[in-house]
Order: structure tokens, then C-alpha cells, then sequence
């Protein structure tokens, strides 16, 4: 097992330097520069402007660039931000606990939503309630977060009045009030990514419980007299969530994808509305920083979902 | 508008016959700033009139809390180091200059104890110097006392190649002397009739020297206190999350009393512009949003939900189209656009005339900007009220056809015009931003009826205003016949923002297409004109000067700028909320004198 994981985490090394290569060459072939407000302010001479490029070292070659950025990233070094010229790791851990919090919340809702909804269709496949689910799943999953998000805004905000719609990483408030605030404003952003996560995810706990429910051994568990509630939950449930678990690891990657653009409708100050602004302003560094974050985020959580697997069911082994 | 004429305005303002503010008015009308305006009416003796402000709380403190919403989120908090209006937003809630720019046009102190005039000796009369009076007994926000020795630090500090500061552009030129504890001259090596640029306004914000001393030149980035500011101004330090949010609160010693009303103060960024209003005009969660770049119609919608309103303060920016003067098809020393070239079409007059005449400046006002955009034919306009000869803007497509015909440009098969192989074909460029395109696609539409067959072209903005030398399509380069964008005119002296018409300035390969002159506009009276106001004293007869070289750059002769509209700046705010903004300065300026009313 310890063997397993080591050899797997050496595999990642050239995987997570080759991504690293092509995302910098792609940023540096990507035309423009972070001074767009120095250019057409008149008040600002050019030379402020060649000096800061010279200053930031952009105007020294793509390979040399890699290579200063490498070096000092392989020492732990992640750069300063061109905008705000503050260190990156830095910047990234003040906006990591918000995105976490939004991404976590979310993704326990859609599990929330999509085990019970998933279990009952498949217990029942083709009632009332079976079609409902799956129009309902169909509905969630082809509508883009952004859509809903400005729709739940339209809504819950405009026409209703009753959530706000700009997200406030802290609030000013104590005890009780400060939880309610919080609540209030991370229902929006929070079951718009939870509702479209479980939305897909009713339909693979549905197909999976669907396979388990028809093997053998559920007719013998049955036949011996015991409960449904006991047949479905200790028995059919638990050997159905193996493939589930895994996906969902295998989909928190796209997760904080989806939450990049959710982000910025809520105005939430998490990882994602950081490298939307960042990519306005062609603040290499940044970019560079969180797109590895992610990169990382996806070599890893696929290296979970199979040691999840193997832990699931020991029928499969590391070799 | 001649010298005598502007004099005998000056003289009816003086007698009492026109109002201040009807002069600066006027002097908008041609093209100059509100603050030339007002320094002409200083300099010929016309008394100023103390600006009364409108504050009516009697006690510091008591309003609550302030909430603002800037759609583009502040970076950064150190006022030499701020990439855009944003980042100097913030800062000014910290930081605050030795004087400001009301939205008149004239000086306010700030850490100023007054404003140097000749008459109290702070003006020398050879225009070489000016020296500035301290207001005493200011504090930092620590508590230390803000001293001679901050005002020349932030000098040293901002004309240190090193530091490479944004705001160098105002004093790496000067130099400043500390005459006693509260008193500093700053000094010019040439007669400089425009003397209130380093240490005003938007980059005159003063830092504080015990804090930023060891932190000068390559280090600068290290400063503790860029991410922490600690000022002078109303409100003093909470918190900082760049990209999202700044905090403040009321500070205890502030400098002048009763100020500020508001308690704490919280600056939210990001989003966009359009749910920005709405979270002021329609849910009211905010208090005030900045820099409303909605169409009109949207922000007409939103205000029917009550709770607040759009404001708009005249300011200094104008969406202008150019007509390039080189041509931007051949290539001459591996540059397009080079000046040893001429355009094919546009150096004839009729078809520069022509394109004047198809631009519908009135249309692009009534359907794309509304509020936030006035049809203009100079640098700053208000046609319905000064008829004015040099101020005449015209829309025809039948003029432009018997122009167009009359020079022999001819129609051929296709419909577009000709003239010995040259075909009225141009490509028509400018940033990706929603009105942008609206307003190409208005100016094609008439174009065709003249037989000129426009290609549009659109840029991402990053792009289009960025300074990558490698990069075709910048706007810099110009490589296209035509090219739209909006020049910012913030800075109050139109010296630095007229600069980009002379033929030194032009943007070329060899300056790595640095020169400000984008437009490759080549004139010898102008750039005559040009040296001659940078010496002028005499701000009336600077003022004539800067007329008439606008009226060579959009004139018919030899003009290639089509102004289209000038932009206000227009910001949203809770119906409740009393604020004084000004558009010659940060929207921030005057953040001490907000304040609440029911």
C-alpha cells in the first residue's frame, strides 16, 4: 500500500511539470500585459511602463522565464502578484477557506439530495416518483451554474427580497446573528452548486443501486426474512456507494471549476472570482499559481478515488 | 475663441455679469478642464469664492456605517503603486493630498493650510516655484505628527527610478525643498505655469515617511504599510482582503471637526457594473456604486426600484474615433503605420471631411450612452447651450456624398468609391465592449450610404490597451485605418493629455511604440503652438493656445480626430446619501464630508 502510494506520487512529478510547462507557455503566448489602465492614462508616462515590465521581467525570454519560475517554485517561492504585489501563497490562502467552505457545503448537499432521491427511484424504478427524479435530475444538470445562479439572484433577491446577493467573507456580527448572516448569504451560491451537483449524481446512485438490487444475494437477504429498510440500507446501499464514492473524488476537480464562475456572480472572494480577475489583468503569477493549485487538486483526487476504491472493496488490491 | 475674447469673459466675471460657474462652463465648451478654467479666474485677480461646502452633521461620528461598491476591486493601498483608478479610490480613504480638485474645478486643502496664490507668496512670479504652507497639528493615524519631512519623502520616494512608481510622471521633474517644519517648495527648472500636479489630487496622495523610509527603491515591494496604509485622512484602518474587500473606521483625531459622520466604512470589489447599480438602485444594499458603465436604459430600469439614484459629474474623459495618417497596409522598416508612409485616403481632406460627416454623434448619445455619453464636437462640449463656431458638430450623408463626389471619388460596380485605384475600404477598430460595437455599427451603417465600406474590428481590451511591444493589435500600433477608444483626461491640465498630437510624440518602432501620439498626426503649427503654451504664464493666453490647436486636431483642414461623445462619470447612490464627488479627482476625495440624510 505504502509502496502503492509512493510510486504514484513519483508518477505525478513529470505529469504536474509537464501541465506546468504548457500552461506557462500558453500564458506567455497569450498577448496583453497587466498595465491596460497605465496605457491610457496620459498622466502616466510609457518609460513607468517599460520600467515596471522590465522590473517584473517581462520582457525577457518564454524559456527563461520558466525557468526563474521553477526554480523559485521547486523552494517553495510562488512569486509576488504583478496587481497587487503580494506574495501568491498568500493571496491564495486568504481565498482558500471561503472556496473550501462554498465547494464543501455544496457537495454535502448534493450528496444530501442525491443518495435518498437516488435509493427511493431505484427501489421504485419507473413509479411517480421515479419519473419526477429523473426529469427533475435532466432539468438540474443541462442548466449551467451561471444561469441559475442569476436566476436564484432574480428571485430570491430582486423579486422576493429576501437573500442578499453580495457574498461578505466577514461579518460583522457575534453569536447567533453571525451564523444566521452567514447562512443567509451562502444559501444562493451554495444550492446553486449543490443542486446541480446532485442533479447528475441522482443518476449514477440510481443506475448503481439499480445494478446491486437485482444480484442474488439481495433475493437472499430477503428471503431470510429480513426488513427492506435493512435489505436496502446494510445491504444493497453499501456495495452500491462504491462506484459513487469514487466519482465523486474523481469530480471535486470539476467542482471548483464550476464554482470559478459561481463565484463570480456572488461576488464570493474564493480561489475562483482570484483567477477570473487575475486573467483580466494578466497577472501571470497568479494564473499561473492557481491553475497548478487545480492541476494538483486533480492528480490528487484521483489518487484518492482509487485508494477509496481499494478501501471500499477489498476485492481489489495495489500492486 | 480669441485671447481679447476670453479676457472680456473674464472681465464680465469680475463685474459681476457672469457667474463663476458659468465661465468655467464655457471654457468646458472648448475643450479645456474646470480647473484651467478656474486658475485663469485666480490669475487675473477675480476673487475666489471659498468653496461652502454643504455639511450639515454638528458632531464627528453617530452615521453608521458607509458602504461602497467598487465593481472592480481594489489591489492594492499604496497610492504610488496604483495601476488604476481603483487602486487610488481606495488609497484616498487612508491617504489624502496637500489639496483636491472640487468638481468645479477649484483647489481645496487638504493637508494644505492654503491654497499658494501669488498674492499670499506662495506663487514665485518667474513660475519656477511654488511653495506650500502646512496645515499644523495633522496626525498620522499612529498618532506621530505629519511634518515637512513626509511631503519631501514622498518626492524622494515617487521619483526614484527604482521604486518605479505609477505617479513619477508628476515629480520626477520637480524637485522639493523643506523650508521650516511646515513649509515646502517645490521647484521647476523651467517656467511651469501649471504648478498644482505633484502633491495633488489623485497623485498627490502623501505617505508617511517613519513608515516607508527603509522601504524606498527595490525594496518597495516589501513594505508592511502597502497592504496596511496608515494616513492622514477621515478614516483610519480595519482590514484588507485584496481583490475583495478594504475596511475602515472612523478616525478619533482627523484633522477637521466633525468629520467624518460615518462611523466605519466598508469598500466591497468585484462583480460587475450591472448588478452593481442594481445592488444600490433596486435592493439597496449598498450605499454607492462607482463608475456606472451600463447603458443608460438599464440604469433608467433599475432606478425604478426606488432606493437610489444615478448621479453624473462632468469629468475630463471623451470616446474618440482617429483617422490614421500613415498607412497602416504597407510595411516600411518591419513597422506598419510608419510615418515615412502616407494614408491613401485619408490624406486627401474631402474623405477625412466625409468621415466627419458620417459619424452620428446624436444617435450614439440617444441610443447607446443616454446619460453617460454627450454628443461632442471638441474635448468637452454642451452644444445646446454655447453655439459657439468652433464647437458645431453635423451629421449628413448627402453632405459627405457631394463632398466625396466632388473630389472625384467615384462609385464604382460594388458601390463603394474610388479614385485612381484607391478604394474607400477601411478597417475600423476598437476595444470588445458592448456600446463600442453598437457605436461601429452605427458609423458603418452610414458610411455605406456613402459608398465607404467599413470592416469592423474588435479587440479584447487587455489587449487592445496593453504595452506588448510583440503584439499586432494594440492600439499603439494602429495598424488599421480607423480606431476608436476613450481617452481619460483626470489630470486637470490639459499639457500632458494635448501632448498626444505632437509630431514628437508619435508612436514608432523606434520608441518601441511608446510615443503617446497613436494617431500619427503630424502638424508644424501645431506642435508650435504646442511648445509655446508649455512656457506661457499667462494662463488666458495659454487657454487661447490650447483652443486653437484643438480646433486643428478636429478641424476640417487638417484634423484627423472625430471626437463622439464625452463621458461623465456616472455613479449610483442611495436616494439618503449626500456625497460630494468630483470629477477632477477621486470619487473618494471627499469621503470625510459624506454623510446621511433622511
Amino acid at each position: 500500500m505504502g509502496y502503492y502510494i509512493l510510486r504514484r506520487l513519483l508518477i505525478a512529478i513529470p505529469s504536474l511539470l509537464g501541465i506546468s510547462v504548457v500552461l506557462f507557455t500558453v500564458l506567455a503566448l497569450a498577448p496583453g500585459d497587466p498595465f491596460e489602465e497605465l496605457a491610457t492614462n496620459p498622466a502616466v508616462p510609457p518609460e513607468v511602463r517599460m520600467a515596471l515590465r522590465a522590473k517584473f521581467g517581462l520582457d525577457d525570454p518564454v524559456a527563461v522565464r520558466y525557468v526563474r519560475w521553477i526554480t523559485a517554485m521547486a523552494q517553495g517561492d510562488w512569486g509576488y502578484s504583478f496587481v497587487s504585489r503580494i506574495n501568491v501563497d498568500q493571496l491564495i490562502l486568504q481565498r482558500l477557506g471561503v472556496t473550501l467552505f462554498v465547494i464543501g457545503s455544496s457537495q454535502i448537499l448534493a450528496l444530501l439530495i442525491a443518495i435518498p432521491v437516488g435509493v427511493i427511484a431505484a427501489t421504485r424504478p419507473y413509479s411517480v416518483f421515479d419519473q419526477i427524479a429523473n426529469t427533475l435530475a435532466f432539468i438540474g444538470f443541462s442548466l449551467p451554474t451561471f444561469f441559475t445562479g442569476l436566476l436564484f439572484i432574480l428571485v430570491f433577491s430582486i423579486w422576493l427580497d429576501w437573500l442578499p446577493f453580495v457574498y461578505q467573507a466577514d461579518i460583522k456580527a457575534a453569536g447567533w446573528r453571525w451564523y444566521w448572516e452567514h447562512i443567509r448569504q451562502a444559501i444562493m451560491p451554495i444550492a446553486v452548486l449543490g443542486l446541480f451537483q446532485g442533479a447528475s449524481l441522482v443518476r449514477y446512485v440510481r443506475s448503481a443501486v439499480l445494478d446491486v438490487i437485482r444480484l442474488d444475494y439481495v433475493t437472499t437477504a430477503r428471503a431470510k426474512g429480513l426488513g427492506e429498510r435493512v435489505v436496502i440500507v446494510k445491504h444493497v446501499v453499501r456495495n452500491a456507494l462504491i462506484p459513487v464514492v469514487t466519482l465523486v473524488a474523481l469530480q471535486m476537480p470539476a467542482i471548483f471549476g464550476g464554482a470559478i464562475v459561481t463565484e463570480q456572480i456572488f461576488r464570493i472572494p474564493g480561489i475562483g472570482s482570484l483567477l477570473i480577475s487575475s486573467i483580466l489583468a494578466n497577472d501571470t503569477p497568479v494564473i499561473m499559481a492557481v491553475t497548478f493549485v487545480f492541476a494538483c487538486l486533480v492528480v490528487l483526487f484521483n489518487l484518492i478515488a482509487d485508494i477509496l476504491y481499494g478501501w471500499l472493496d477489498p476485492r481489489i488490491t495495489f500492486r | 475663441m480669441k485671447e481679447h475674447e476670453l479676457r472680456a469673459l473674464i472681465d464680465n466675471v469680475k463685474d459681476g455679469k457672469l457667474t463663476r460657474r458659468s465661465f468655467v462652463n464655457r471654457m468646458l465648451a472648448l475643450g479645456l478642464t474646470a480647473p484651467m478654467a478656474s486658475q485663469m479666474l485666480d490669475f487675473c485677480g477675480v476673487a475666489r469664492a471659498d468653496t461652502k461646502f454643504n455639511y450639515k452633521p454638528t458632531k464627528r461620528g453617530g452615521g453608521g456605517a458607509l458602504r461602497l461598491l467598487w465593481w472592480q476591486a481594489p489591489t492594492l493601498l499604496n497610492p504610488h503603486f496604483a495601476t488604476g483608478t481603483k487602486d487610488q479610490d481606495a488609497s484616498r480613504i487612508f491617504y489624502e493630498p496637500l489639496a483636491g480638485w472640487d468638481s468645479d474645478g477649484n483647489l481645496v486643502a487638504a493637508l494644505a493650510a492654503e491654497i499658494p496664490s501669488r498674492e499670499n507668496g506662495g506663487l514665485a512670479a518667474d513660475g519656477k516655484s511654488v511653495t506650500w504652507k502646512l496645515k499644523q497639528g495633522v496626525k498620522w493615524h499612529d498618532g506621530k505628527p505629519f511634518t515637512a519631512d513626509d511631503v519631501v519623502f514622498n518626492w524622494e520616494f515617487s521619483s526614484d527610478p527604482e521604486t518605479a512608481t505609477v505617479t513619477s510622471g508628476s515629480y520626477k521633474d520637480v524637485k522639493v525643498e523643506k523650508v521650516d517644519d511646515f513649509t515646502v517648495r517645490v521647484l521647476f527648472d523651467k517656467p511651469t505655469p501649471f504648478w498644482a500636479d505633484a502633491f495633488v489630487g489623485t497623485a498627490g496622495m502623501i505617505i508617511p515617511k517613519h513608515l516607508f523610509v527603509d522601504y524606498k527603491g527595490a525594496k518597495s515591494r516589501e513594505a508592511p504599510t502597502n497592504l496596511k496604509p496608515v494616513g492622514t485622512g477621515a478614516f483610519k484602518f480595519v482590514d484588507f482582503k485584496p481583490g475583495d474587500m478594504v475596511r475602515a473606521e472612523a478616525f478619533a483625531d482627523y484633522h477637521i471637526p466633525n468629520q467624518p459622520y460615518f462611523d466605519t466604512l466598508e469598500m466591497k470589489g468585484g462583480g460587475d457594473a450591472v448588478s452593481a447599480a442594481r445592488a444600490v438602485l433596486q435592493t439597496g444594499e449598498y450605499d454607492y456604486a462607482w463608475n456606472m458603465q451600463v447603458e443608460d436604459a438599464i440604469l433608467k430600469r433599475l432606478e425604478t426600484g426606488g432606493k437610489g439614484e444615478v448621479h453624473v459629474v462632468p469629468g475630463g474623459n471623451i470616446e474618440f474615433i482617429q483617422l490614421n495618417s500613415t498607412d497602416p497596409w504597407t510595411e516600411v522598416d518591419g513597422e506598419r503605420s510608419s510615418i515615412k508612409t502616407k494614408h491613401p485616403a485619408f490624406s486627401d481632406p474631402a474623405v477625412r471631411q466625409a468621415m466627419m460627416l458620417l459619424v452620428d454623434r446624436k444617435s450614439v448619445e440617444d441610443h447607446i450612452y443616454g446619460r453617460t455619453g454627450v454628443a461632442t464636437a471638441n474635448f468637452l462640449n454642451n452644444p445646446e447651450r454655447f453655439n459657439s463656431k468652433n464647437t458645431k458638430y453635423e451629421f449628413s450623408v448627402a453632405k459627405a456624398n457631394e463632398l466625396l463626389d466632388k473630389a472625384g471619388w467615384k462609385k464604382g460596380a460594388d458601390g463603394i468609391r474610388e479614385k485612381g485605384g484607391v478604394k474607400l475600404k477601411f478597417v475600423y477598430q476598437t476595444s470588445i465592449n458592448a456600446p463600442r460595437q453598437k457605436n461601429q455599427a452605427i458609423v458603418k451603417q452610414a458610411a455605406q450610404q456613402a459608398g465607404i465600406d467599413l470592416e469592423l474590428k474588435s479587440v479584447v481590451a487587455s489587449v487592445f490597451f496593453s504595452s506588448d511591444v510583440a503584439n499586432p493589435d494594440t492600439y499603439p500600433k494602429f495598424y488599421a485605418d480607423i480606431q476608436m477608444y476613450t481617452t481619460t483626461m483626470s489630470q486637470p491640465d490639459p499639457d500632458r493629455f494635448m501632448n498626444q498630437y505632437c509630431s514628437w510624440e508619435v508612436a514608432t518602432k523606434d520608441n518601441k511604440w511608446q510615443g503617446r501620439n497613436s494617431s500619427r498626426f503630424r502638424n508644424g503649427e501645431y506642435d508650435k503652438l504646442y511648445k509655446e503654451a508649455q512656457g506661457e504664464l499667462d494662463p488666458v493666453k495659454r487657454a487661447a493656445l490650447f483652443i486653437r490647436m484643438n480646433d486643428i486636431v478636429v478641424g476640417a483642414e487638417n484634423g484627423t480626430i472625430i471626437p463622439v461623445v464625452y463621458r461623465p462619470r456616472a455613479h449610483s447612490r442611495s436616494k439618503t446619501l449626500r456625497a460630494d464627488v468630483s470629477g477632477w479627482d477621486n470619487d473618494t476625495w471627499a469621503l470625510a464630508r459624506w454623510y446621511r440624510e433622511a
